[in-house]
């Protein structure tokens, strides 16, 4: 029963990464850039709900939208003001490190403003869940309520992205950025809408983070965010159902070899996923195979 | 095709390091050094300012090591920190085992040989792998190796008795030690009892050697080879310059000068954990803030920024509060400014009205 367990808190942990790594891949795919700051944003949006629930007493449903909103504008107004400059650059390290750049700035502005105190984050998912062979297998609400979301998330995605025109303005942009300009495809317009989708998804893993794991610090978004491109990666970057399978295979590695191997070394092992996939498979599970043009 | 050659042969005049006087780099580094120790000797630097000499000078080395990396190579590398890390443990390992048993000069000599070794070792093995990935991919998988070789130094644990040397990665009892045995790495506690060997002077010549490494290797066929490869790859490839070794060739020795940082790290501190605060990828970061503000590919300006940026901040105490909001302001405007296509149009054009404006006053 304890494997039942983990499997199923590998799952809702998995699914919160599959939600960054959505965000991560879309970024990467379309705007040929790695979003560093990606995982700050996670950060941000749950200090905008903690901010709304525990100290403005606002109900959490209000709180998660209005992260969502305030996350997306943040992730509008980062590409406009920090990347957009730097898309034609000579070197591409310089947008990477102006990312890092921004991911200092989110968060040694968090620190500044809240302090590095841990703030506890209350859960916005107050149903307790249900239990399952008789109450040996407890699954807590937030957990159902996480892989539930992330399930939806792809699914509208995947809709988006296939059935409507800015969709497939996103698909053309991300194959060749001059031939979609020639066909009459706004770049700008549509990079912006991707870092748009890409930093409200952080806000609601946001809110689904913090409420499984209820601490709340500058630093909080992170690793994860990291581990989400390890995500991204695994399942092939710039894929939508890849992204949704390396978080979830992600997060039960993670939480297995937590649970089995060592927790200090499950970092360790995941990352040496990432190592293994490069090597062998840069391409990712779901990746396409692209030919290097000279 | 032919003008692609000729620009992968020129090295760029703003990226190419210290093109005129690589003399001068030692002169500076050589003056700062006479002025400190000036100060010691007379007393004026306080005790708590003396402190921060050697962490600042390791600092600086690392900087310098990165920008191989960095500036000459052209890939972007997040585990810096790692490299540091091993050549901090294995170095206070080695001086654990011999202490007492050689003399401390002899001793701290091989245990800095080791150290350094160890990272090189490591670099190169690291390197084979990650360096068939470029970009963006290189630079997550060298954070990736960073934050493995520190979980697993988290996790170690080493001990030796008279049986020989015992390694565990689960906890101190696995060891199986005899009582009179010796712990020399104890897990998430690290290392404790490495002697005080590194000092301010000792610092200042291991730069010094480092600055000496990195300028010949600019400065020679196989340091335009590299800058070459970072230029453009495939006009490089195209003329027979042989990748995978001068990559692996810059990479390696790029991390066994942070390996050689590490050393001084380990014997001047007393304690030696490998924790997210002394060895994680936020610590491989700052030192890639201190490269990019120095200018990437200045090995001079690297030494500056790494040795300003960490004194700042310490002397001015209110200032610490803010300093990493204003570094990463200064970041970002520093990229933009330096490499946005706008931003270099607008300062070609900037300087060409000048040059137009002093020809008409003269």
């Amino acid at each position: 029963m304890s494997f039942l367990t983990s499997l199923v808190n590998g799952l809702s942990l998995g699914s919160i990464y599959a939600i960054i790594a959505l965000g991560y891949t879309m970024v990467y795919g379309i705007a040929k850039m790695l979003n560093f700051a990606h995982g700050d944003f996670i950060m941000v949006g749950g200090y905008i709900i903690f901010t709304c629930v525990s100290t403005a007493g606002l109900p959490p449903a209000a709180g998660i939208l209005l992260a969502i909103v305030l996350c997306t504008l943040l992730g509008i107004g980062t590409e406009k003001v920090a990347y957009k400059p730097l898309r034609h650059a000579k070197s591409n390290l310089a947008v990477l490190i102006t990312a890092i750049g921004v991911s200092y700035l989110l968060e040694n502005l968090a620190l500044l403003i809240f302090g590095a105190d841990t703030k506890s984050f209350t859960n916005v998912v107050t149903w307790p869940g249900i239990a399952l062979f008789g109450g040996q297998l407890r699954i807590q609400g937030v957990t159902i309520v996480t892989i539930l979301v992330s399930l939806a998330i792809l699914i509208v995605l995947q809709l988006f992205i296939n059935h409507t025109k800015n969709g497939q303005a996103m698909l053309a942009v991300a194959q060749d950025q001059g031939a979609a300009t020639l066909m009459g495809i706004d770049v700008n317009k549509t990079i912006s809408l991707t870092f748009a989708i890409g930093s409200g998804l952080a806000a609601i893993a946001g809110a689904l983070l913090c409420s499984a794991y209820p601490s709340l610090t500058p630093y909080t978004g992170a690793m994860p965010g990291i581990k989400a491109f390890v995500a991204a990666v695994l399942g092939g970057i710039g894929s939508i159902p890849g992204a949704m399978i390396g978080g979830l295979v992600l997060g039960i590695v993670e939480i297995l070899s937590k649970t089995y191997i060592s927790s200090q070394l499950s970092d360790a092992i995941v990352f040496g996923i990432l190592v293994v996939v490069l090597l062998v498979k840069p391409t990712g599970l779901l990746g396409k195979v692209t030919q290097e043009k000279v | 095709m032919t003008d692609k050659i000729l620009k992968a042969m020129t090295p760029k005049r703003k990226t190419a390091v210290n093109g005129k006087s690589p003399a001068m780099t030692y002169f500076v580094v050589l003056a700062a050094y006479a002025v400190l120790e000036l100060c010691i000797k007379t007393g004026i630097m306080s005790s708590h300012l003396q402190g921060l000499l050697v962490p600042m000078v390791y600092y600086a080395i690392v900087a310098v090591g990165l920008n191989i990396c960095v500036g000459i190579l052209g890939e972007l590398s997040l585990g810096h920190a790692g490299f540091m890390c091993i050549g901090a443990f294995g170095s206070a390992v080695f001086s654990l085992l011999t202490d007492g048993v050689l003399p401390d000069g002899l001793r701290f000599l091989l245990a800095f040989l080791v150290g350094v070794a160890l990272a090189t070792l490591f670099g190169f093995l690291i390197g084979i792998p990650v360096l068939r990935l470029n970009g963006d991919y290189l630079a997550i998988v060298t954070l990736a190796f960073g934050e493995i070789i520190k979980n697993l130094l988290n996790a170690l644990y080493l001990g030796i008795d008279e049986n020989g040397l015992h390694a565990s990665l689960s906890n101190q009892m696995a060891l199986g030690l005899s009582p009179d045995g010796k712990m020399l790495i104890n897990g998430a506690m690290g290392v404790s009892g490495t002697p005080h060997d590194a000092n301010f002077t000792i610092s200042m010549v291991v730069l010094l050697i480092a600055l000496f490494l990195a300028q010949n290797l600019v400065h020679s066929k196989h340091g335009r080879a590299i800058m070459a490869i970072r230029d453009n790859r495939i006009a490089a490839e195209s003329i027979g310059i042989n990748i995978v070794r001068y990559k692996m060739q810059a990479f390696t020795i790029s991390a066994a000068i942070a390996g050689a940082a590490g050393v001084l790290f380990s014997h001047n501190i007393s304690t030696l954990q490998a924790s997210s605060q002394y060895f994680g990828y936020n610590v491989s970061i700052m030192i890639l803030v201190y490269v990019v503000l120095g200018g990437i590919g200045n090995l001079r300006g690297s030494v500056i920024a790494a040795s300003i940026l960490y004194l700042l901040p310490e002397l001015l105490r209110g200032l610490n509060k803010y300093r990493m909001l204003i570094y990463s302001i200064v970041l970002i405007v520093v990229m933009i400014f330096n490499w946005a296509p706008a931003a270099i149009a607008w300062r070609e054009n900037l300087a060409a009205k000048f040059k137009a404006a002093r020809k008409e006053n003269v």
